[in-house]
């Protein structure tokens, strides 16, 4: 095995994945508060609310650019850097990839077109639908990229064909309805939702702070901490439902995330904080509260979650069994349609570790000669980077609670506060405006790097997925990557900072005549002007 | 009974060759113009109210136009594996050098008329042309490299190795027939781009449009029809030896395959796929005469039909190989040995089925609302929604 195509080939894909990410939470997210905001237009006529709508929108279409241009790499770059997992699997992987296209990006590509040309096209509530599409179509998008993320994780509905060497659908259904992939799909979502929600709210603060816009942007707080609130919610309820499906999906995952290297009698503890040593495995100064990893991760005060050392010795049984499954595959090759019922039989029984002999292959070509020690190392193999994950993990969790504090805060400010917000609380707002791509980057990660080393959990090595190139190759498009992606971020960050001073379209004329027709209506009791309405 | 049994495994692979055809053709129907019109810009563009003007013209729909092609690779990911994993990965250099053009033609887009400055909006201009004209050519290299045959071999495990060091290699795929074939496709989507300026813009603009798009068809039925000779008397073809299975199990290495002393044999054993390339040149013949004559719709639909019969020529003649390797054509890809599985083919129509339909009906009612001629004053007047 070239190691080292495998590397770059990771490498390349973990850095063209986490770019296209940085635009794909705000594009799920300020798809859906651009609608709501031009919901709120057609349903009152107020103009400010079509300038919000204008507005968000502009941003949107900045980042939206961002989100196709990057996101048609993702879906090549499979056939390019993993040609052997695209055969391997891509008759499992590839339907809802491609249903994603027919179901999803149609949708939204060909009306976030309409979306920005076609205000004095359409009638009101043809525009306010245009968008709903484009928002509907965006979140689609997101439900069959994570049934087929979903499948990699928990690869269910699906068994190993010999005579194609691949493995293939058994069940549609499964693949959809796969645990993992439905708890995924609302956490990234919901995710998605409160980035959206702290940009809105962190450059609303920003205007509030230099005293522009003032009507603009307690409007969007307004939309934006209960909107986000809502989505902080989500997210950690989501998270912990991921929490509860990897207690039996993808148990090493679990174990590496909290560094559990023994298997504790049930409940077990969570750690709080320590220092995983891949080494020794063993984690140095962790504080633990007791019962709580338990509870979210089997919802009971029985059940054991087995550790990585009991995993690995796992791993070592599941690699004799898929010797024996290899074996039987070789025979079958050998015979085809003549193969006696024995083998075939002796296959069934065993291929569903046939995975595990794969592990095998970085340290001898045929499974079949390995020594005690190659299925040692294989199996330690099994274990993820425990460190890496570890942190990322409660970085993550850390930020999802602060999002929820936040949105409370901001919540209650707008809600019973009369829409007031202290300067500090405004500063806070868009200082923390990058921590939801902190959070969701750090997602990705442990939900990726703690899959290895398998690209599909169980079936497939990540060292055996890759293509047949040279260096030479990997290194030229990884440099180009890095070097077109670089401009283009430069280029979008430009015009983003651009886009937010310049500030929203103002059409004074119009807002100011609306307002002498409403006047009557929107004066409060105590004789204030309207423009210390609270919102609508 | 299992309901997928309702339709024959063969059946299905011949429905999902046929599936391929109509999304490659609909992308060079609807995305083609809007890369023509890349390809076009700084030549019938003179000022930036010009250049704005024929931007705009596929401003709204370009979006939408592509998922044609994004939808295409997730097609062949999923109704025929191991063609996404070997095509890719064997074009993996000139798959980069595309990519960088289809990224950089959203960005050019969206971000073009966002400054003011003379350098940016230059830049950006350019950088729609290398967007549409870039994967314009390469396009058309690939399908002559395809023809030809392409270097790779499938291992026992069907693990795809190419010969030698590939990226050395990417200057082989510019071999002469290669970069006819390129020529072909790139003055096809040219003469196409052309047909749709002609239909949505006026004026001097317009005017250009035509006069290039003209020589441009003429180019395109030369080159095709040179092509067309080049694989009756230059090119070997391929063709499957011994019994064929069309149901069995999708392995390319359960078949045998020969090679024959020409493609353009397929039209004797089939004489009616001739109607394919005469349907090319009609097509491309009555485009130019519309646009020389000045005529709109009826111009954008014969160019439609040429680039229909164009494509369609290809794989009818190929049939049923849909990859073949020249150097070891036993791991050639045909449609009998290289699907997805009868669960997963029936599945994908299914959904096909549904949503198609849907697909087309709304992208119709897009192109209506947004029906007419874009003028100088739709670009001036709606300067903060127009690109």
């Amino acid at each position: 095995m070239e190691l080292d195509i495998v590397e770059l080939s990771r490498l390349q894909f973990a850095t063209t994945a986490m770019f296209h990410f940085l635009f794909v939470p705000l594009t799920l997210g300020l798809s859906i508060l651009v609608a709501i905001m031009e919901t709120v237009y057609v349903m009152t006529g107020r103009p400010i609310w079509r300038q919000m709508t204008k507005f968000w929108g502009s941003l949107f279409g900045i980042n939206f650019a961002l989100g196709v241009a990057t996101g048609i790499t993702m879906e090549f770059q499979f056939g390019m850097n993993w040609s052997y997992y695209s055969h391997y699997v891509g008759d499992v992987f590839g339907a809802p990839l491609a249903i994603e296209g027919l179901m999803a990006f149609f949708l939204e590509a060909t009306f976030v077109g309409l979306f920005f040309f076609g205000w004095d096209k359409l009638t009101r509530v043809q525009h306010l639908v245009v968008t709903w599409l484009v928002a509907i179509g965006s979140n689609f998008s997101a439900l069959w990229i994570l049934i087929a993320n979903g499948w990699m994780q928990n690869p269910v509905g699906a068994e190993f064909n010999p005579d194609t060497m691949r493995m293939e659908m058994t069940s549609f259904f499964e693949v959809v309805f796969n645990e993992v992939a439905q708890a995924k799909f609302v956490h990234t979502v919901s995710a998605g939702y409160v980035t959206a929600a702290v940009f809105v709210l962190g450059v609303s603060a920003w205007y509030l702070l230099k005293d522009r816009h003032t009507g603009l942007a307690r409007r969007s707080i307004t939309v934006a901490a209960s909107f986000g609130l809502a989505s902080a919610l989500s997210v950690v309820v989501l998270g912990d439902e991921s929490g509860y499906s990897a207690s039996h999906t993808q148990r090493m995952k679990l174990a590496a995330i909290e560094g559990m290297w023994e298997t504790h009698e049930a409940p077990a503890p969570f750690t709080l904080v320590g220092f995983p040593d891949q080494e020794t495995r063993e984690t140095h100064y962790a504080i633990e509260i007791p019962w709580v990893m338990g509870l979210i991760g089997t919802r009971s005060l029985t059940e054991e979650i087995p550790g990585i050392n009991d995993l690995v010795a796992e791993a070592e049984e599941r690699i004799q069994s898929g010797i024996i499954a290899y074996d039987a595959l070789m025979q079958i090759r050998e015979t085809r349609a003549d193969t006696p019922a024995d083998v075939r039989e002796r296959f069934e029984e065993h291929s569903s570790d046939l995975g595990f002999a794969f592990l095998l292959l970085p340290y001898i070509d045929d499974p079949r000669d390995a020594t005690p020690d190659d299925i040692a190392k294989a199996a330690a193999d099994t274990i993820p980077g425990v460190a890496p994950l570890f942190w990322a993990f409660r970085i993550m969790v850390g930020l999802g609670f602060g999002f929820i504090g936040v949105m409370l805060y901001f919540f209650w400010r707008s809600s019973f506060r009369g829409q007031n917000y202290p300067r500090w609380a405004l500063r806070a707002a868009v200082a923390i405006i990058p921590a939801p791509w902190i959070a969701a980057e750090l997602g990705w990660f442990v939900a990726e790097f703690g899959r290895q080393p398998w690209t599909v959990d169980g079936v497939l090595p990540t060292a055996l997925s890759v293509s047949h190139l040279s260096m030479g190759d990997l290194l030229l498009t990884l440099a180009g990557f890095v070097a077109f992606y670089t401009i283009l971020f430069v280029v979008e960050m430009g015009l983003m900072i651009k886009f937010i001073r310049k500030g929203p379209h103002q059409d004074v004329e119009e807002t100011e005549e609306w307002e002498a027709r409403h006047e009557h209506r929107l004066r409060t009791h105590d004789g204030q002007g309207p423009s210390a309405t609270p919102a609508e | 009974m299992v309901l997928y049994d309702l339709i024959d495994y063969d059946v299905l692979r011949v429905i999902w060759w046929l599936l391929l055809g109509v999304l490659l053709i609909g992308f060079a129907l609807t995305d083609g113009f809007d890369m023509g019109v890349g390809a076009l810009l700084p030549f019938v563009g003179r000022t930036d109210v010009e250049r704005r003007i024929v931007i705009n013209t596929v401003g709204p729909v370009w979006e939408g136009n592509q998922v044609w092609f994004i939808l295409g690779g997730g097609a062949i990911f999923a109704a025929w594996p191991p063609l996404y994993a070997v095509s890719f990965s064997g074009f993996y250099l000139a798959m980069f050098v595309v990519l960088a053009a289809l990224i950089l033609r959203p960005v050019a887009f969206k971000y073009r008329s966002k400054r003011e400055s003379k350098t940016w909006r230059s830049a950006w201009d350019w950088a729609l042309f290398v967007g549409g004209a870039v994967p314009a050519l390469v396009f058309g290299v690939a399908v002559g490299n395809v023809l030809q045959g392409v270097p790779f071999e499938l291992t026992p495990d069907l693990f795809s190795r190419y010969e030698g060091s590939y990226y050395g290699k990417f200057l082989g795929l510019l071999n002469p027939f290669a970069l006819l074939v390129g020529i072909v496709s790139f003055a096809m989507l040219l003469t196409h781009g052309a047909a749709w300026l002609s239909l949505k813009s006026e004026g001097p603009v317009a005017q250009r449009a035509r006069a290039i798009g003209s020589v441009s068809g003429l180019v395109t039925m030369a080159g095709f029809v040179l092509a067309g000779l080049w694989l009756a008397f230059g090119i070997e073809g391929y063709a499957l030896v011994g019994e064929v299975v069309t149901d069995g199990p999708s392995n390319p290495l359960h078949s045998e395959v020969g090679r024959t002393a020409s493609w353009l044999s397929a039209y004797g054993e089939r004489p009616w796929i001739a109607i394919a390339p005469v349907l090319g040149l009609a097509g491309m013949a009555m485009a130019v005469r519309g646009l020389r004559a000045g005529r709109e719709l009826s111009t954008l639909l014969w160019s439609k039909l040429g680039i229909f019969g164009a494509i369609s020529s290809v794989g009818l003649t190929m049939f049923p190989f849909i990859l073949p390797s020249s150097i070891d054509s036993r791991s050639s890809l045909t449609v009998w040995d290289s699907s997805s599985s009868h669960l997963t083919l029936f599945i994908m129509l299914v959904c096909t089925v549904i949503f198609m339909p849907l697909i087309l009906v709304y992208t119709a009612w897009v192109y209506r609302v947004l029906w007419g001629k874009v003028t100088e004053a739709d670009v001036t007047s709606s300067s903060d929604t127009a690109y």
